[in-house]
């Protein structure tokens, strides 16, 4: 897509099997948007995810102002719907890893990671759109950079200066020998790879499902040539299959993102043992 | 590979290099949906959790009265039940106490009625006869002294009375009725 500006789909369509054309398979030009405006080559430009990201968090907040913006005591259906996905990451996530009182400040900021993960990541499916945003790196790496600021800035709230390095480090002197070794891996391991596999988790199982989605539908369009058609059937249904798997994925990675969030920010609140 | 795929494979950067302005648009549509969510939505929406929570409170609260108080009267009720059983067998018990004097006293007031008149019917009998054992003893007497009379040819009559003969007789006879009986 990247190469042709006036194609708009994610392949070339007038290319079939027995054409004497090869599979265009899906690749990490599927990634990449011609800027609906701007200049591809500077900084300033605007893509399909930009608007995908932008009428995604519009479509969170419409939903959760005609929800919750006249609460009634005794709940409406689009009301009583928000409460469950409310209360579900209220109670079923912050709740449970940081406990009531220390985790209800922590309560807006987890909701909105996990409606708006679970928004970008459902872009994949939605007809036309049928791209998911977090599978552009950026996009998970804002959301975990947020989470890694907070977690480190609450470490040393918290532990104090000489507390969070030992949090960072994982102390514990009854290590002995192993300990500097063991500091190095752990300080490696907290504040340099757990915020890029953060991001990555949801990025790479985004990028991944997308890829598969991609593969099958345009293997099912490749092949509807001849008796390709058998084949073409299987791939579509494979697409379906993968579709349904996808919504799965969705929901689990939006969970998993914010179960990690909250299990980053209850380390940051507990005494170092 | 088709010379697009090549060609966007040499274009492609690395995917994990996140792009700027993706970043600064991420940053600004998460920041929309928080500042929507934590400023106003969420708290909205908690209060009125609050709201209700209490609310069915209140009203488990007000069940809870209820039920004391009912609870209370149940009490009372049974009270007043218990104390009006215990009074109506106090004043059964009485009335059988008063009506067994009662038919106690008519029966000895019977008794002495009765009594009194055996009595007087005793009495009566007893003037009757002597009545009329007096006036037979005199009917007697003087049946025999006129029979006397008649026999003898005369009149005995005065004699026999001032003699008190008859008298004597009769005494005797009595005596021996008595001594034979």
């Amino acid at each position: 897509m990247s190469a042709d500006p006036t194609q708009v789909l994610a392949f070339e369509t007038d290319c079939h099997l027995f054409d004497g054309c090869g599979f265009p398979a899906p690749g990490l030009h599927s990634f990449l948007f011609e800027p609906l405006f701007g200049d591809a080559d500077g900084n300033s430009y605007f893509n399909k995810t930009m608007l995908l990201a932008l009428l995604g968090s519009i479509i969170i907040v419409g939903f959760f102002w005609a929800a919750f913006a006249k609460p009634k005591v005794v709940p409406g259906k689009l009301q009583m719907v928000a409460e469950a996905g409310y209360d579900f990451v209220r109670r079923g996530v912050v709740y449970e890893t940081i406990g009531k009182k220390e985790g209800e400040k922590y309560v807006p900021l987890v909701v909105s990671l996990f409606f708006f993960v679970w928004m970008m990541n459902l872009w994949s499916i939605i007809p036309v759109a049928q791209f998911p945003v977090t599978a552009i790196i950026s996009y998970p790496a804002v959301l975990a950079g947020i989470v890694y600021i907070l977690w480190v800035s609450l470490t040393f709230k918290r532990q104090g200066f000489v507390g969070a390095w030992k949090n960072f480090t994982g102390y514990d002197k009854s290590l002995g020998a192993v300990l500097p070794l063991s500091m190095t891996i752990e300080l490696f391991s907290n504040l340099l790879v757990r915020p890029f596999t953060h991001a990555v988790r949801l990025f790479a199982n985004m990028f991944a499902g997308h890829t598969l989605l991609l593969l099958f539908t345009i293997a099912s369009w490749y092949m509807l040539n001849g008796i390709g058609i058998a084949y073409s059937a299987v791939s579509f249904v494979m697409v379906l299959v993968m579709t349904a798997f996808e919504l799965f994925i969705q929901a689990v990675q939006a969970y998993v993102f914010v179960l990690l969030t909250c299990s980053f920010i209850q380390g940051a609140l507990a005494e170092h043992h | 590979m088709s010379p697009l795929v090549q060609l966007a494979a040499e274009e492609a950067e690395n995917p994990l290099i996140p792009p700027i302005p993706e970043l600064v648009i991420g940053l600004i549509a998460f920041v929309i949906v928080f500042g929507f969510l934590a400023k106003k939505l969420l708290p909205n929406i908690n209060k009125v959790l609050e709201e209700r929570r209490e609310q069915i409170e209140g009203g488990i609260e007000k069940a809870e009265a209820a039920q004391t108080e009912a609870q209370s009267v149940l009490e009372q009720y049974k009270a007043q039940l218990a104390e009006a059983r215990h009074e109506a067998a106090r004043l059964r018990q009485e009335a059988q106490e008063q009506g067994a004097t009662l038919i106690a006293e008519m029966r000895a007031e019977g008794q002495r009625q009765r009594e009194e008149i055996v009595a007087a019917g005793h009495a009566q009998i007893e003037a009757d006869r002597k009545a009329a054992a007096s006036a037979l003893r005199q009917d007697v007497g003087k049946l025999a002294t006129e029979l006397a009379g008649k026999l003898v040819g005369e009149s005995l009559e005065d004699h026999a009375r001032q003699s008190r003969v008859i008298d004597r007789f009769l005494d005797e006879l009595e005596e021996k009725a008595e001594a034979s009986r």
